[in-house]
């Protein structure tokens, strides 16, 4: 037996797969997969991700597209505002007449 | 200099330490130690080629389904498989390995895939068997992966459980089937089963005492409960399912043990086990060969694709 030779096609591009999974809600990120173009990673998505009725929409983005942000900003990114407590409605004590606000 | 990159390794060491502890989810993005990337890409990759050469033994009978309604059933099945594949190759990307890289592992005979799928199809109560047993104790094993502390490897698990419960229930309905029908068809199920319970009781892994990775595995929340634990749920949820379908127990040893509150079995053939995983199962061969000839096969549609999209890019910035 001739010993395995790699595959010599080019990879191909990769793509974010986000799904609406019915009208009126928003596409959700649900995975990724290699097409060779849009239309492809389209037909694609829609075998793998929405075999089921998952969907009703389907949106695929070029993975390098997506810029994300960065794990060691995480803390500053995303800092709590601790120091901005009255942004949340618990900041507020009403009065026990004040039924629904 | 190097001091300082030793403090940050330290550091960072530190924070998934404590984030594995407090049981939240390692993303693609943050820092893991080098050797729990390592072991998450040989085992979703392991898996991913799992799910691929698990279409194999099943595509054996596509064309020979008893009926319409039972070949449709069986497609549906294993494009669930190459799905599933995908899901998993995808996971072990967002760890820095590429599909390519993967795959040709699995052709040139570098990394594994399951056992289980070494074993021959013969006749068509072992496609009931591989859905209700095979596909069974994949989901013992893969429940508790939805748990996984890698992110990516937990979300395609539950992706995948969601899909799997039709599996096993398509391969019970088949064996149903067949238990309620001719005596010879109900003797076609009792081989299938015989043929099946012992590589299906070996899928969960060597004992716990045996397993190289296990231990570490646990301590990174990557496997949740043990070989032989798992083994025993099986086992346990699988013994009334044999008596419903009025087949005999595939093991003179298997008997219920009141004290301990499971069922105790005959001795696992580990020599067995460590010879088809060397490669010399029944179909090792041939179920490579196959995967190969299938891809190389392929080429010419995934040159064409590529093609395609590079001529419409063309037109679309000429125009």
């Amino acid at each position: 037996m001739n010993a395995h030779l790699p595959d010599k096609t080019p990879p191909m591009p990769l793509w974010e797969v986000f799904v609406r999974s019915k009208q009126g809600l928003d596409h959700k990120h649900c995975g990724s997969l290699h097409a060779a173009d849009a239309q492809m990673a389209l037909r694609m998505a829609r075998d793998v991700y929405t075999r089921r009725m998952e969907g009703v929409s389907i949106w695929v983005v070029p993975s390098g597209a997506i810029t994300a942000s960065q794990p060691e900003e995480q803390s500053v990114d995303f800092d709590p505002m601790a120091d901005k407590i009255y942004r949340h409605p618990t900041f507020y004590e009403l009065p026990d007449a004040v039924r629904h606000m | 200099m190097s001091s300082h990159a030793i403090d940050v390794t330290a550091i960072e060491q530190a924070r998934f330490d404590e984030r594995l502890r407090a049981d939240r989810k390692i993303e693609a993005q943050d820092w893991m130690p080098p050797a729990y990337r390592r072991t998450l890409i040989r085992q979703i990759s392991q898996h991913a080629h799992s799910e691929i050469v698990g279409m194999l033994p099943e595509g054996n009978w596509v064309t020979r389904a008893p009926s319409l309604k039972r070949k449709a059933i069986l497609l549906a099945k294993i494009q669930d498989e190459a799905g599933h594949g995908l899901y998993l190759y995808s996971a072990a990307e967002t760890l820095g390995s590429s599909r390519e890289e993967m795959v040709d592992a699995l052709h040139a005979g570098r990394a594994r895939y399951s056992s289980i799928f070494n074993y021959p199809t013969p006749t068509w109560a072992d496609i009931g068997a591989i859905g209700w047993l095979v596909d069974g104790a994949a989901i013992m094993n893969q429940v508790p992966l939805c748990r996984c502390s890698y992110g990516p490897y937990a979300r395609a698990m539950i992706r995948i459980c969601k899909e799997e419960s039709f599996h096993q229930r398509q391969g019970f309905d088949i064996m149903l089937s067949l238990c309620r029908g001719t005596p010879e068809q109900k003797a076609m199920a009792q081989a299938a089963l015989e043929r099946w319970w012992w590589p299906v009781l070996m899928m969960f892994g060597p004992s716990d005492a045996e397993s190289s990775h296990s231990a570490q595995s646990m301590q990174w929340g990557i496997k949740r409960i043990s070989n032989d634990d798992l083994r025993q749920k099986f086992i346990d949820a699988t013994v009334p399912q044999i008596e419903l379908l009025g087949l005999r127990l595939p093991d003179p040893l298997l008997v219920w043990n009141a004290d301990r509150g499971h069922y105790d079995h005959g001795p696992i053939d580990w020599d067995e086990f460590r010879r088809v995983l060397d490669g010399h199962g029944p179909c090792n061969r041939e179920r490579l060969a196959t995967r190969v000839a299938a891809h190389d096969n392929g080429a010419w549609v995934r040159e064409a694709a590529l093609a395609h999209a590079a001529k419409r890019n063309s037109t679309a910035k000429s125009a």
